[in-house]
């Protein structure tokens, strides 16, 4: 498809991000079409985290960012605490964003929490009624994309969506977004840190470390040097033939 | 109205109210925030024994500006509220140990029930019936804020007012559980039936409603023991409540 049939979602330019006049985002420029997935990559302290902060609008910068207008927005944090003892069932979590049941059923089933009419009773007194901290890792992330498709967006931030889940986990979780993009136009950005995952799930990589260091295809621009230049000649990693 | 049941319903309802507010502030990991913000109330008791006007709004106003001024170095500084309230409060607690006549000293640090009258109940009626209409109202954004206060943000929940408000009503169920308890010992009134329902409750709904539940259990025990046995009424509340804590360890869920 030609990118310039596509309508922009976003648009980001010499976007400036500075804690104590330390520059944790410098001049980045970048724009992202309707139903990409963008992946953000960079080593640790990069600034990606604190990118999407800006992006929603939670922490002062300076420059332009530029949403479309009326695009309904929804974001998974990556610090998402919930404790093993915080009295918090996953109906009521869900209940949070939206109180109609039909539609908390399915967006379970988008994320394939698939309940079978003899389950019902199944699934409402062991998945519904469970208290959120007792889901495993994987279980819980689903929960969260569930959620956060709940209220229909256009745009889904994900921060790490796949910290602490193991590696088949981590597939299925990003099978999910891409099915999720594929069927319902989602766009999405989020920020990983696996580049296995980048090329085979993202239309789009945004490398930074506080500067932008390359933007584009993954195949195009993830090549030795840039990786090098990203995080420093320690990444381990050979590219991925299609 | 015979004393006794006047001391009862106001003990009850600020251990329903305590008990409520108190669920919250232990999901908001500020149980200790209670104790020592009971603290700042002594300076203000005094002021107002002093200018002879009821205890419970000079506790108030002291626990009003000490609220306001940790919410806003809070937004200021980034420091947790237990550090803040760490430092403030034990001052004010040196202070008001200073300036409080001593015939009141003992009834200002422990609290003493048998000395409420019908204005109290009036008061204690308003205030919790606010504070239960009031939590219950910013009841989600309390939650997603406590879950991701960057979560709650983006969903354009305001962060800082809810934080704000709920503050306010922490002060009023302090001033108000200071009658009670004392100033040494308000803190547990909210700590403890929050902590008791945490132990049995999977859901929300379900601790927040078994945490109003203990507290006003805590009240109908405490009260009708420290009648039977003459002992002083605020530890009496307190070590029921803390009876209903154990047992409910054995239930604990998980």
């Amino acid at each position: 498809m030609s990118a310039i049939l596509q309508e922009q979602v976003l648009n980001v330019e010499n976007l400036t991000v500075a804690f104590d006049e330390n520059k944790v985002i410098d001049s980045l420029d970048f724009s992202v079409q309707k139903g990409e997935v963008v992946a953000i990559v960079g080593p640790n302290g990069a600034g990606k985290s604190v990118l999407f902060r800006a992006l929603l609008g939670l922490i002062p910068y300076l420059g332009k960012i530029k949403w479309a207008p009326s695009l309904k927005i929804s974001y998974v944090p990556q610090r998402f605490n919930v404790e093993k003892d915080f009295p918090l069932t996953v109906k009521e979590f869900l209940h949070l964003k939206s109180k109609n049941y039909a539609n908390i059923v399915s967006s379970l089933e988008s994320v394939g929490v698939t309940i079978k009419e003899q389950d019902k009773h199944h699934f409402e007194h062991h998945f519904l009624n469970q208290r959120l901290g007792w889901l495993s890792g994987g279980q819980l992330q689903r929960v969260l994309v569930a959620w956060a498709i709940l209220d229909n967006p256009d745009i889904l931030l994900f921060d790490e969506p796949t910290a602490g889940i193991d590696v088949g986990g981590e597939e299925t979780i990003y099978n999910l977004l891409k099915k999720l993009n594929d069927e319902m136009k989602l766009t999405v950005l989020l920020i990983s840190h696996d580049l296995n995952i980048v090329y085979k799930y993202a239309s789009n990589v945004l490398c930074i470390n506080k500067k932008k260091l390359c933007f584009g295809r993954p195949n195009d621009v993830l090549d030795p040097q840039a990786l090098v230049k990203l995080y420093g000649g320690e990444a381990g990693f050979y590219k991925h033939e299609h | 109205m015979d004393s006794f049941y006047l001391q009862l319903i106001v003990a009850i309802l600020v251990g329903i109210g305590a008990g409520y507010l108190g669920s919250f502030m232990v999901l908001k990991r500020m149980s200790l925030v209670g104790d020592a913000l009971s603290h700042v109330a002594l300076p203000g008791i005094a002021l107002a024994l002093l200018w002879n006007v009821n205890p419970f709004f000079g506790a108030f106003a002291a626990l009003f500006l000490a609220v306001i001024g940790i919410w806003a170095l809070e937004r200021k500084t980034e420091l947790p509220s237990e550090t803040l309230v760490g430092i403030f409060f034990t001052l004010s607690l040196a202070i008001g140990l200073l300036l409080t006549p001593e015939p009141e000293l003992l009834e200002a640090l422990f609290g003493d029930i048998s000395a409420v009258d019908r204005v109290d109940l009036l008061v204690t009626v308003v205030s919790v019936v606010g504070i239960i209409l009031l939590i219950s109202s910013i009841n989600r954004g309390l939650v997603i804020s406590t879950l991701s206060k960057d979560l709650a943000k983006s969903m354009n929940i305001s962060v800082d007012k809810i934080n704000f408000l709920f503050l306010i009503m922490v002060s009023l169920i302090v001033a108000l559980g200071i009658k009670v308890a004392g100033t040494l010992l308000t803190g547990s009134l909210v700590i403890i039936p929050a902590a008791a329902a945490k132990n049995v409750s999977v859901s929300i709904s379900k601790y927040t409603m078994l945490a109003s539940i203990f507290g006003a259990l805590a009240s109908i025990g405490g009260i009708i023991l420290a009648k039977i046995f003459s002992i002083p009424a605020g530890p009496s509340i307190i070590l029921v409540g803390g009876i209903i804590f154990l047992a409910t360890l054995v239930f604990k869920q998980r």
